[in-house]
């Protein structure tokens, strides 16, 4: 599996998902290949997806260390501990000073396995910046 | 110290700016020579047990060969006996001690054969469960590592694409203002539906024969002939 497969993948899909999502896919080069999903009508909060020896990780960036408002952190932090499991699919992360959710899938996932991930993941991150907002500024 | 502490160790010190390394590369070299050594281990190990087992079942032929003679010989040397000839029964006899002893030297290799295949396959075992540790830890360095290059990966995409990352909430009110855009297309669009599901039941009254009829050549006619009158 490579990111290359996952676009051809989810760009052949056009209106024909059986997740009822539109994806669009963006290669971004550097050191190692990652591709940015979008999904339409959700183009403020991209996936991106890179594929390692082992796994498919595909991120989601929730918000910055500084938009959380200070007395609320540690009720943060609870918060998003308590929901990790009860989420599908997806577990919250911190890559530097960024909250992130995240999914990691078998190297050895089928496409479509990718695609509901995907679905999956966006929704999850939606709906976590709509519960969670009441500790942003 | 264990490669999850190592890795939160790098990460809290601030090893998280791209580029820098959470484990310098010959350590990694050296993980993966380490995995490598230990598959080299358990294939040896594996082809040993095949010989050892080999033998092992090489031994248990020979012991129930040497048992069935030593019974055999057993019977020939009372038969001799019964015959009287003392002689003969003495000779037996003594091949029926070299069988012995050679019964005893074959069980007790099959001892050490039994010994050293249960060894190996508990080397076995022991390797394969070492292998995947060592698997699980470097695909924890590997992962932390490509997640840092991926995060710079974007970052400069981002950087350089000029597109400013929005706060979480003005993306969500962005989400959801496009989202109620698009239901309020829907609800447009049913409220149209519906208009003209109106239209048609009308055109069902009027050919049920209720409300206002359009004229026909009969009423026409009717409408003719009593001027006429």
């Amino acid at each position: 599996m490579n990111i290359h497969t996952i676009a051809d993948h989810l760009n052949s899909l056009a209106d024909n998902s059986d997740t009822g999502m539109n994806f669009d896919c963006q290669p971004i080069s550097g050191e190692i290949d990652v591709l940015q999903v979008t999904i339409l009508g959700r183009e403020e909060l991209p996936i991106f997806v890179s594929v390692t020896d082992d796994q498919i990780l595909c991120i989601s960036y929730l918000w910055g260390a500084d938009e959380v408002k200070s007395e609320c952190i540690n009720a943060m932090h609870e918060s998003m501990l308590e929901m990790n499991i009860p989420m599908p699919l997806s577990s919250f992360s911190k890559i530097g000073d960024k909250y992130v959710v995240f999914g990691a899938l078998s190297i050895n996932s089928s496409v479509t396995d990718i695609e509901h991930e995907l679905a999956v993941l966006s929704s999850n991150a939606l709906e976590v910046i709509d519960d969670m907002s009441d500790y942003l500024v | 110290m264990s490669i999850f502490k190592k890795i939160m160790t790098a990460i809290r010190g601030g090893a998280s700016e791209a580029g820098e390394a959470i484990i310098d590369a010959n350590a990694t070299r050296i993980f993966e020579q380490e995995i490598r050594d230990a598959g080299n281990h358990i294939t040896k190990a594996k082809r040993d047990l095949t010989g050892v087992m080999a033998e092992q079942m090489s031994a248990k032929r020979d012991i129930a060969r040497l048992e069935k003679e030593i019974t055999e010989h057993e019977g020939y040397a009372g038969q001799a006996l019964e015959k009287g000839d003392e002689t003969l029964a003495l000779a037996v006899a003594e091949k029926i001690t070299t069988l012995e002893s050679e019964l005893a030297d074959q069980q007790h290799a099959l001892e050490s054969f039994t010994g050293n295949a249960d060894r190996l396959k508990e080397l076995v075992k022991k390797s394969e469960r070492q292998i995947n540790e060592h698997k699980r830890q470097l695909s924890m360095v590997k992962t932390t590592e490509s997640v840092q290059k991926a995060t710079s990966a974007i970052t400069d995409n981002f950087s350089s694409s000029n597109s400013k990352l929005l706060s979480a909430k003005d993306s969500l009110e962005r989400i959801k203002a496009k989202q109620q855009k698009f239901d309020d297309r829907m609800k447009a669009a049913e409220v149209l539906e519906s208009e003209n599901s109106d239209t048609s039941l009308t055109a069902q009254l009027k050919a049920a024969g209720i409300g206002e009829q359009s004229s026909n050549a009969n009423s026409v006619l009717d409408r003719i002939k009593a001027k006429q009158k």
